[in-house]
């Protein structure tokens, strides 16, 4: 990658397509309750875009486009997965027990339903997008 | 009692304590206290008015394993021996061993095997006889290896090992086996259970367990190769258990399990003709010994031979015969393993051919070697106890009634035997004695200049030739009080017998007179004969066979082990493959598995058709192709289809992970193949793929069948519905693969993610330490 030519086209495209594909994955995530996706397909969507956003810009500068690094997400994601589970404690449920709830008046998106498993599954997306991008970029990188 | 057992162990930890003091106190004068103590404790029980003493101690109570104590004629014998003679040994030590050897190991060794013999004496419970027995040669073992700098005493220990845990463990299983026949772990209730023994299907193992058992640990004929090796341990120790006590645990045990042995028609052939043999053996091979130790340790494995076979003969009176000669060897062999132990102190060596005309040196020390030998040899002499229980030996052998088949043969066989075996004995004795202290003084050849030892390595061997001539001149001393409550506890009858000294010409003095003669004639012509041991032994030597099967056990384990583990992961993978083909499949067979069913099969859609053959099209080509690029890409092909086939299957959320998945995947492969080198073509020989071939493909068979067969065995309703119906009401969602997912079997999905997670930093790791280590 580091042999790049002008890819004027690639580029231009990239930067419609990479924000269509975190927008999908965004789409996927919210409505894995009730649709097809979820936090997994999610996870790995958006790690998608940003492989695009790398493979078009080069590691630099992604770097400092998105300064997050990756591998974090693993324990942050795992760890909230966990205490999703052990919030159930608190209501002296069994762990990872989930509820959802109507809530009606919330702006702009007016009736909605929500579950608690949303949480457990935020936990998964912020797992699977550090997993993917840890490994691809550690071996992609590697000299 | 339990503390009569347990002081030796106790006292074995405070001895690192002791040897403090070691350079101004030897560590032996602390010790010699135990067993004497032992002694007068045992020594008290002694009288005409006595009866068994039981006591209990709990151990395991749950499995009936318990620390039953049994304080009987026999045991009371042999604990008389064990501690008497330890005492002496103690002493013996004292004098033998110098300060600057390892005193500390010596005596917490000595003092456990004490405590492990004493144990195996007095217990009542099986499990609690095995584990002293074990234990025994596990001291044993110890104090053979105590020299641990030599090889010869490395050598000797683990042979001695090997043979007596061999015979242990055989003994466990005889142990066993009479515990689940009789349903009691007590020896005594199993004497009382013999019917019930006898009449059960393991009765023929439990014989040959227990005699495998007691034989090996008893040196008897084929297993008496241990003890000559043995010999490598100080002389103090091999005086104390290859003479005394350990050899004869497994007399002790025959004799424990007379009761219930003897039941079988077997025991007399198998005991008194393994008995004979190793008699008639052990003395022929003595003569042949030039080490001083050498000669005793044959003599011990055919004065064993004797007691065995006299307790085969089963007869009350030849019980007695045998308790009597337990005792009496212990005395005599013990002081004779003190004597060439002062030989070997004195003069630096233990060769017979280097020495001689040591009688003028040491003079003390030759009467205890001539009274000790001459009792050993039997010679009618009416102060030397050796000779009755000989003389009881040959007129018992004559009188064992009638046989039949095997047996007759065996029983007209014994009496000359006994003679042919005796005479030897005579021969190896009198080389012994007079080898020694007659003849010329070979000044040269001898390391140190030779006198008369100390006063106190002296005291031991003179007790005990005391004890040798007290019972000669006084039989009855020991035979009211002691030896017939022995002989009561093995057979179960009265047997008072009357020792004496003049039968009259009866046959066994003729028999004796002639062992005199004939020996006598053997000793002095001796040089002609012995070339028969090129002959005789020469090749047919049974620790030929012994190392020949220790060498053949290695090589031909390493090379099995070798045949399989090569380090060839091909070989490894199509090792597990077979064996889940053969397992599965013959499972399969067995519970008569295969159904095929094709009624509840759904119709086949030409989608389907045509994706499924593009699978198996590109799985074809993924075999055949040698391009690694083209092989990733056509797997692609694969995995795209497989996401095809879930959309035709309604399962969104499946295809679409599947085909993320895939991409990643094929992206990975590109990504890693870059660093490798170029797939060239496999040179493989034509077998080797067929092998792989067959394997492949009755794998992939067996899968199929496997696919099939559980398709359409269904035995119970799948739960999908109840999924189906509370998604919505329970989990708050209308899709039901996502509310599984999170919802209903979160935790799944919580170490999946945690699995994903670990591969992640795997992968990391791996690529940044190798970095490192690189940069180094």
């Amino acid at each position: 990658m580091s042999m790049r030519t002008n890819d004027l086209i690639l580029r231009t495209t990239t930067i419609l397509i990479a924000f269509i594909l975190l927008a999908f994955s965004v789409y996927l995530f919210i409505a894995g309750h009730n649709a097809p996706g979820g936090g997994f397909i999610g996870g790995l969507m958006t790690a998608a875009a940003v492989v695009l956003m790398y493979m078009t810009y080069g590691f630099e500068s992604v770097k400092k486009i998105i300064p997050i690094n990756f591998r974090y997400l693993i324990p942050v994601g795992l760890l909230t997965a966990v205490l999703t589970g052990m919030g159930s404690f608190l209501y002296n449920e069994p762990f990872l027990s989930q509820t959802f709830a109507h809530f009606s008046h919330i702006p702009i998106l007016g009736e909605v339903e929500l579950a608690t498993a949303l949480l457990f599954d935020l936990g998964v997306y912020l797992t699977v997008v550090g997993i993917t991008l840890t490994i691809i970029l550690s071996i992609a990188n590697d000299q | 009692m339990l503390i009569a057992v347990f002081l030796p162990l106790i006292f074995a930890c405070l001895i690192p304590f002791l040897s403090k003091w070691k350079q101004k106190v030897h560590t032996g004068w602390f010790v010699l206290p135990i067993p004497f103590s032992i002694f007068l404790f045992l020594i008290l029980k002694v009288g005409k008015q006595f009866s068994p003493i039981s006591q209990s101690y709990n151990w395991i109570p749950s499995l009936d394993i318990n620390f039953d104590l049994y304080l009987d004629g026999l045991g009371l014998l042999f604990g008389l021996l064990i501690s008497g003679i330890g005492t002496l040994v103690v002493l013996y030590s004292i004098y033998y061993l110098h300060k600057t050897e390892q005193l500390g190991h010596f005596y917490v060794y000595l003092l456990m095997f004490m405590a492990a013999m004493l144990g195996v004496v007095f217990s009542d419970n099986v499990y609690a006889l095995y584990s002293f027995w074990e234990l025994t040669s596990f001291s044993s073992f110890l104090l053979i290896g105590y020299w641990n700098h030599r090889s010869g005493s490395r050598y000797g220990a683990l042979k001695s090992m090997l043979i007596t845990v061999f015979g242990g463990l055989s003994l466990l299983a005889g142990l066993i086996l009479l515990t689940i026949v009789t349903d009691t772990t007590s020896i005594q209730s199993m004497i009382d259970q013999k019917d019930t023994i006898m009449n059960s299907p393991y009765f023929g193992w439990i014989l040959g367990f227990v005699f495998l058992g007691a034989f090996t640990k008893s040196a008897q004929f084929p297993f008496h190769i241990w003890l000559p090796d043995a010999m490598e341990a100080p002389t103090p120790v091999s005086a104390y258990l290859h003479s005394a006590t350990m050899v004869k645990a497994g007399i002790f045990l025959v004799a424990r399990f007379l009761p219930i042995l003897s039941l079988s028609e077997w025991f007399f052939v198998v005991v008194s003709g393994i008995g004979i043999i190793t008699l008639c053996w052990g003395s022929f091979m003595a003569v042949r010994q030039t080490d001083l130790k050498g000669i005793l340790a044959f003599s011990t494995i055919s004065q064993l031979g004797m007691i065995m076979s006299m307790l085969g003969f089963g007869t009350d009176a030849a019980i007695f015969a045998a308790v009597f000669h337990i005792l009496n060897h212990a005395t005599f062999k013990g002081s004779l393993f003190m004597v060439a132990g002062i030989v070997d102190h004195e003069t630096g060596t233990r060769d017979i051919r280097k020495l001689g005309g040591l009688m003028t040196f040491m003079p003390i020390t030759a009467t205890l070697a001539l009274f000790g030998t001459f009792s050993m040899a039997g010679v009618p002499l009416p102060f030397l106890n050796g000779f009755y229980s000989k003389e009881m030996f040959f007129k018992y052998s004559l009188e064992l009634g009638e046989y039949s088949g095997i047996a007759q043969g065996l029983a007209t066989a014994i009496p000359f035997l006994a003679v042919l075996g005796s005479i030897f004995t005579f021969v190896y004795s009198m080389y012994l004695v007079f080898g020694t202290f007659r003849g010329e003084y070979k000044k040269e050849e001898l390391p140190q200049k030779p006198h008369e030892a100390p006063i106190g390595m002296l005291i031991s061997p003179i007790i005990l030739v005391i004890g040798i001539i007290v019972i000669g001149l006084f039989p009855h001393l020991v035979n009211g009080s002691f030896l017939a409550h022995a002989a009561e506890a093995i057979s179960g009858h009265e047997s008072h017998k009357h020792i004496s000294f003049w039968h009259g010409f009866v046959t066994p003095l003729f028999m004796s007179l002639a062992v005199v003669g004939l020996g006598t004639l053997l000793v002095l012509t001796r040089k002609r004969w012995n070339s028969i041991y090129n002959v005789i032994p020469g090749k047919l030597s049974f620790n030929r066979v012994y190392d020949w099967l220790v060498d053949r056990t290695e090589r031909f384990s390493s090379k099995i082990t070798k045949t399989y583990m090569t380090g060839s992961l091909k070989l490894y993978v199509q090792l597990i493959l077979i064996a889940i083909i053969f397992g599965t499949i013959s499972m399969i067979v067995i519970t008569n598995g295969i159904n095929l069913d094709a009624t509840d099969l759904a119709k086949i859609r030409l989608p389907e058709l045509l994706v499924v053959g593009m699978m198996v099209l590109a799985s074809i080509a993924t075999i055949f192709t040698n391009n690694r690029i083209a092989a990733i890409l056509i797997l692609g092909v694969v995995g795209y289809g497989l996401s095809i086939l879930f959309v035709l299957y309604r399962a969104p959320d499946l295809a679409l992970t599947q085909l993320i998945i895939e991409t990643v995947t094929v992206a990975l492969f590109l990504l890693v193949f870059m660093h490798l080198p170029k797939l060239e073509k496999r040179n493989e020989s034509k077998g080797s793929i067929f092998m792989n071939a067959a394997i492949s493909i009755s794998f992939g068979g067996m899968m199929t069948l496997v696919g099939i067969s559980s398709y359409t065995s269904k035995w119970f309703d799948p739960i999908s519905d109840y999924f189906l119906e509370t998604s919505k009401s329970l989990g708050g969602g209308s899709n039901v693969v996502n509310v599984i997912l999170v919802d209903m079997r979160g935790l799944d999905t919580l170490f999946e993610i945690a699995v994903l997670g670990i591969a992640a930093l795997g992968i990391y790791g791996m690529i940044k330490l190798r970095r490192k280590k690189e940069a180094k």
